[in-house]
C-alpha cells in the first residue's frame, strides 16, 4: 500500500497506512503529550490527554488511538486543543495529592511536566477527593491509589504482557480503582512482581520501595549494564548515588528484555550493600565458620579434590558453577573441570 | 378449536399492576366451570396501554377490558364469555372520551400510532412460533436466503432505516461495511442492553414479538455471511430472555436455525448473553467486550465493529428494534410500503416509552414526523392532573429537555438533534410544572455519574465536578459563575470524552440551562426552587385567603409542623416542616403555597 500524506501544525509528512497520528507527529518531532499511551498494548485512548483537533472531525481525536488518513489536515496545539488538556489536568489535580515536594516522582512525573507545560497550578474544582489507604504490604513497592490517574498502563501490562492478570479497573464512576480482586492487598494477589507496573506508571501511584527517600531522579546516575542474576541477559540500569545502588530499571531499547524484568532484576538489589554478604572465605574448624585466606581455602580444596581423585577417580567430582559470574568465569571452569577428567558440570542458570 | 382467544398482557407494566393474579383468577375460573376447552387464555405481549392495565382484549370480539382485577373475572366469564354480553364498566374510560369505549379503533390513545415494529405485540402468543408464522412470520427471511447478499443490503439501504439504538446510523450502510470487510468468520449482534432510565421499548418488543428479532438477525446473517449471533439481553429482563429461548430453540425445530437452513447450505447459530446491568454495556464496543468476558469498557473506533468486531472479527450489531424493522422491509413488497411512512430522513415508525408526568403512560408507535405535542397530547392525554406542561426529556441521560415552545418539533433523528436533545433509544419523561430542571439535571448527571465506566477523565472526573456543582446549586450554595463552570466543563466533556455516552452525558445539563436558565439563576441568586423540589430552597406557607380551616393538612403531617383551629386559618411552621409534601397532596383548595424561604430580615416581624 501507498503511502499516506497528512499535514500536521502545517507541516506536510508522508507515513505507512496504520501510523496514529501521535506516531506521525513524533516523526515530526511533534511533541503530544500522553498519559495512557504505550506501544507495546492495545490502542487504549482513556486519558484524554493525546487529543488533537482533526479538521472535519466533529470532536476531538486521540491522537495515540486515531489511525492518519489521506490529506487529514491535523492541529496539536490549537486553542481548543488547549483548552481540552488544561480541562483534563485541572480535573486530575482536583482528585490528586499536591504532595510534589516530597514526592518520590518529582522530576520524572508526566503530571507535573504537563501542568508546567500548560500553566496549571492548581485545580478550581472544589470536592471530595480520593482518600484511600496506602498498600505497601509487599516488600517491593507502594501503591498510592490516591495518586493514580487510572491511565491503565499497569492493567495493560499486567495483562497483555505479563499475563498475571493480577490487577484490573473496579467499580465504576468516581470510586473506581485499579487493584486486585477483592480488594486484596497486592501481595495476596497473583502479581509475581515483575515490577513492569510500577516502569511505565506515569505517575507516582507505584513506588519503589528501595529508593524512598535515597535519592531525587536528577542525583541518580542511571549504569547501563546486564543483569547478573540468569542467563538470559537482560538489559538493565543500575540507579547509583554516592557508589551505593539504590534501585534499578529496565532497558526499554534492550534487545532481549526490551523493557522487561523479572522480580529479582527489577528489585533484587540489597544484597549488594548487604552487611551479610560473605566477602571473605570461610573453613569450618570444629562446627564453626572461621576466616580465612584465599590461600588457605584453595590449599584445603585443591587438597580434598586429590584426596578423591586418588580414592574414587574423576567420575566422584562435580563442579557447581554461578549464574552469576560471566561467561568466561564459566568456560574455565568447566574446563578446569574436565581437565580433572570429569563432565559433572553444571551451574545455577535457573535462578 | 376455541370460542374465543383471552389475549391477557404479560409485559412489564400490566404485571407490575397485577395481571399475573388476574390470569390466576381466570385460570381458576375457567378451570372451576370445566371451560378451559372453550376459551384460551393467553399471556400476550404489550399492547403499550400501561395506565390502564391489566388488560385483557377478547378475539373475535374484539372487546378491551381494562384495569381489571381478581374480582371482576366471575363477572367476566359468566356474562362475557357465556352471556355474550360487553360488560361496559370494565371499558375503557377518560376525559378523552364521551362513552366508553370498546375497543383499540375508538379509544384516543391508540388513535394516531402506527403499528410496524409491534403489529403482533399483544395480538399473538409470543411463545409459539405458529402464530407469527402464521402473520407473516420468516417470509422475509425465506426470500433473503433466495436473494444475494448485496440484494438484500440495497434493499435495507433503499428503506432509509437507521439505528434505532439512538445514534440514528444508516442500517444498510453499517451492513455494507461489514459485507465488504474481510474475515472467513462474522458475526451478528443484537443489542438488547437497554438502559435509560424510564426506556422498556426493547423488552416489550423481546417479550411482545421475540421471532421478529431472531428473523431480523437471521436476514442480517444472510446479507453480512455469518453463521453466529449473539443477543446480549441484560439480566434484570428475565421474561425476554426466557421467550428469546424458547424462539430460538422453535426455530431451530422448524428448521430456520442451525445447519442447512432451509436446504439452502447455510448455518446459523443463536447465543444469549446476559448483560450485569451495567448501562455503559450499552456501548457497542463495551457490549462486545463484555461478550468476550472482559470488563465493560468501551474502546475506541476506529476500528468499528464492521471491521473488528467481537473476538476480533467482522461484526454486524443493531438495536433490537432495528432488526424488529428488517422482516417488514425485507418482505416481497416491503421497501415500498416501508418509505411511504416517515420523514425525508427518518423513515418508518419509532417506539417511544412515556413516562413521568404523563396521564397514559405506556408504550406507542408512531410515524417518523409526527409532532412532539401530538405524542404528549393526543396520545399521552396531556399532563396529570391537569397540570401545566414544562418540558420533556427525549432521549436519556444522553438526550436533552425540550420545552413547550418546541412542542410542535417533529420527531426525527435530525430535528430532536438540532434542538438539543437526540432520539435516542425512545424514552420519553414528561415533567410539569413541579418538576426542577436544576433537580433533573442533578438526577441525570448523578445517573451517568454512577454507571461512568471510569475509563476517560473527562467522563469519570467531570461528570463528578458538574454532580457536586449541581448538588450545590440544589443545597441553596450556587455562586455566580456556576453556570459558566458548568458550561465551560460540559463542552470540555462533550469535545474530549471517549465513547458516545460519555460525550453526550452533559446533554441534559446544557439543555437544561439552554431552556431554563431562569431557573439556575433563581436557584443561585434567589436561593428559591419555585417547583418546590430542592427542600433548603423553599417554604410552604398556607394562602389564608384559600384555607378553610379543614384540618386535613394537619392531620396527615407526620411531624405535626401545621397549627390552627377548626375552620380557621393553619399555619406552618417551618422550622418544624421536612417538605414531605404530604399537606400538598392532602389539601383541596390549594391552599399550600411554594415560597422563598424567609430569610431572618424577612422574620423579624
Amino acid at each position: 500500500m501507498s503511502a499516506i500524506k497528512l499535514t500536521i501544525d502545517g507541516r506536510p509528512v508522508e507515513v505507512e497506512p496504520g501510523t496514529t497520528i501521535l506516531e506521525a507527529a513524533r516523526k515530526l518531532g511533534i511533541d503530544i503529550p500522553t498519559f495512557c499511551h504505550d506501544p507495546e498494548l492495545a490502542p487504549n485512548g482513556a486519558c484524554r490527554i493525546c487529543v488533537v483537533e482533526v479538521e472535519r472531525a466533529r470532536a476531538l481525536v486521540a491522537s495515540c488511538c486515531a489511525p492518519v488518513a489521506p490529506d487529514m489536515v491535523v492541529h496539536t496545539e490549537s486553542e481548543r486543543v488547549v483548552k481540552a488538556r488544561k480541562a483534563i489536568l485541572r480535573l486530575i489535580l482536583a482528585n490528586h495529592p499536591l504532595d510534589c515536594i516530597t514526592c518520590e516522582k518529582t522530576g520524572q512525573c508526566k503530571l507535573q511536566d504537563y501542568c508546567y507545560r500548560y500553566g496549571i497550578s492548581e485545580s478550581d474544582f472544589e470536592g471530595e477527593v480520593k482518600e484511600l489507604p496506602l498498600d505497601d504490604t509487599n516488600p517491593f513497592y507502594i501503591r498510592d491509589m490516591n495518586k493514580c490517574i487510572l491511565c491503565g498502563r499497569c492493567v495493560g501490562r499486567c495483562q497483555e504482557i505479563n499475563g498475571a492478570g493480577a490487577i484490573d479497573f473496579i467499580g465504576r464512576g468516581f470510586s473506581t480503582i485499579v487493584g486486585p480482586a477483592f480488594g486484596d492487598p497486592i501481595e495476596e494477589s497473583s502479581c509475581v512482581f515483575c515490577g513492569m507496573c510500577v516502569d511505565v506508571c506515569p505517575v507516582g501511584a507505584l513506588i519503589p520501595k528501595a529508593g524512598v527517600g535515597k535519592g531525587r531522579p536528577w542525583e541518580v546516575e542511571k549504569v547501563k549494564t546486564i543483569c547478573p542474576y540468569c542467563g538470559t541477559g537482560c538489559s538493565i540500569y543500575l540507579h547509583v548515588k554516592d557508589g551505593r545502588i539504590i534501585g534499578a530499571s529496565p532497558d526499554f531499547e534492550g534487545p532481549v528484555n526490551r523493557g522487561h524484568l523479572c522480580s529479582k532484576g527489577r528489585f533484587g538489589w540489597d544484597f549488594v550493600h548487604s552487611e551479610e554478604r560473605l566477602t571473605r572465605p570461610l573453613i569450618k574448624k570444629d562446627g564453626v565458620f572461621v576466616e580465612a585466606s584465599w590461600d588457605e581455602a584453595l590449599d584445603l580444596v585443591a587438597e580434598k579434590v586429590r584426596d578423591l581423585l586418588n580414592r574414587y577417580g574423576p567420575d566422584s567430582l562435580m563442579g557447581l558453577s554461578s549464574a552469576k559470574t560471566s561467561n568466561e568465569d564459566n568456560y574455565l571452569f568447566q574446563k578446569l573441570m574436565r581437565s580433572l577428567g570429569t563432565n559433572n558440570v553444571d551451574h545455577c542458570a535457573r535462578l | 378449536m376455541y370460542e374465543k382467544h383471552l389475549m391477557i398482557c404479560g409485559a412489564t407494566g400490566c404485571l407490575s399492576s397485577g395481571s399475573a393474579k388476574v390470569q390466576q383468577a381466570l385460570e381458576d375460573e375457567l378451570a372451576k366451570r370445566g371451560l378451559k376447552e372453550k376459551f384460551r387464555l393467553v399471556m400476550s405481549g404489550c399492547p403499550g396501554f400501561c395506565e390502564v392495565g391489566p388488560i385483557i382484549v377478547i378475539y373475535p370480539d374484539e372487546v378491551f377490558y381494562c384495569r381489571l382485577k381478581p374480582g371482576d373475572i366471575p363477572e367476566l366469564v359468566e356474562k362475557h364469555l357465556l352471556g355474550g354480553e360487553v360488560i361496559e364498566r370494565l371499558l375503557y374510560k377518560g376525559p378523552d372520551v364521551d362513552a366508553p369505549a370498546r375497543f383499540y379503533d375508538t379509544i384516543p390513545f391508540y388513535q394516531k400510532q402506527k403499528f410496524n415494529v409491534l403489529h403482533n405485540s399483544g395480538i399473538i402468543d409470543p411463545e409459539n412460533i405458529d402464530e407469527y408464522i402464521m402473520r407473516g412470520g420468516y417470509r422475509a427471511f425465506s426470500r433473503a436466503l433466495k436473494m444475494e447478499p448485496m440484494e438484500v443490503i440495497n434493499e435495507v439501504k433503499k428503506s432509509g432505516l437507521r439505528g434505532r439504538g439512538g445514534a440514528g446510523f444508516p442500517t444498510g450502510l453499517k451492513w455494507e461495511f461489514t459485507y465488504r470487510a474481510a474475515g472467513d468468520k462474522k458475526y451478528v449482534v443484537c443489542n438488547a442492553d437497554e438502559g435509560d432510565p424510564g426506556a422498556f421499548m426493547d423488552r416489550s418488543i423481546l417479550e411482545g414479538d421475540p421471532h421478529a428479532v431472531l428473523e431480523g438477525m437471521l436476514i442480517a446473517a444472510r446479507a453480512i455471511g455469518s453463521d453466529e449471533g449473539y443477543i446480549y439481553c441484560r439480566a434484570e429482563y428475565p421474561l425476554a430472555i426466557k421467550r428469546l429461548k424458547t424462539a430460538i430453540a422453535q426455530a431451530e425445530e422448524y428448521g430456520l436455525v442451525g445447519e442447512n437452513i432451509l436446504g439452502y447450505g447455510v448455518n446459523f447459530k443463536f447465543n444469549i448473553k446476559e448483560g450485569a446491568g451495567a448501562f455503559v454495556c450499552g456501548e457497542e464496543t463495551a457490549l462486545l467486550a463484555s461478550i468476550e468476558g472482559k470488563r465493560g469498557m468501551p474502546r475506541p473506533r476506529p476500528p468499528f465493529p464492521a471491521n473488528s468486531g467481537l473476538w476480533g472479527k467482522p461484526t454486524c450489531i443493531n438495536n433490537v428494534e432495528t432488526y424488529a424493522n428488517i422482516p417488514l422491509i425485507v418482505r416481497e413488497g416491503g421497501v415500498e410500503e416501508y418509505v411511504k411512512i416517515g420523514t425525508e430522513g427518518s423513515k418508518g415508525t419509532k417506539v417511544f416509552a412515556l413516562a413521568g408526568k404523563i396521564r397514559n403512560t405506556g408504550l406507542c408507535e408512531v410515524p417518523m414526523g409526527i409532532t412532539l405535542r401530538e405524542i404528549i397530547f393526543d396520545i399521552g392525554g396531556g399532563i396529570k392532573g391537569g397540570r401545566e406542561f414544562k418540558a420533556v426529556q427525549a432521549g436519556g441521560p444522553s438526550g436533552g429537555c425540550i420545552p413547550a415552545e418546541q412542542l410542535d418539533l417533529p420527531v426525527d433523528y435530525d430535528s430532536l438533534t438540532q434542538a438539543g436533545a437526540i432520539m435516542g433509544s425512545g424514552g420519553l419523561v414528561v415533567m410539569d410544572d413541579r418538576t426542577c430542571m436544576v433537580d433533573l439535571a442533578r438526577y441525570f448527571l448523578s445517573f451517568t455519574q454512577k454507571e461512568s465506566c471510569g475509563k476517560c477523565i473527562p467522563c469519570r472526573e467531570g461528570t463528578k465536578r458538574m454532580l457536586e456543582i449541581l448538588e450545590r446549586i440544589t443545597e441553596g450554595r450556587g455562586e455566580p459563575d456556576d453556570l459558566d463552570r458548568l458550561q465551560e466543563l460540559a463542552s470540555s466533556i462533550k469535545d474530549s470524552a471517549l465513547c458516545g455516552l460519555g460525550q453526550t452525558c452533559p446533554n441534559p445539563v446544557l439543555s437544561t440551562i439552554r431552556y431554563f436558565r431562569h431557573e439556575y439563576e433563581e436557584h443561585i441568586n434567589e436561593k428559591f426552587c419555585r417547583a418546590g423540589v430542592c427542600k433548603p430552597l423553599f417554604e410552604y406557607t398556607i394562602d389564608p385567603e384559600l384555607c378553610n380551616g379543614c384540618t386535613r393538612c394537619a392531620r396527615i403531617c407526620p411531624v405535626k409542623a401545621i397549627s390552627g383551629e377548626r375552620k380557621e386559618t393553619h399555619v406552618i411552621d417551618p422550622e418544624i416542616c421536612t417538605r414531605c409534601g404530604s399537606c400538598v397532596e392532602r389539601c383541596r383548595q390549594e391552599a399550600i403555597k411554594v415560597t422563598p424561604v424567609r430569610r431572618e430580615a424577612d422574620v423579624s416581624h
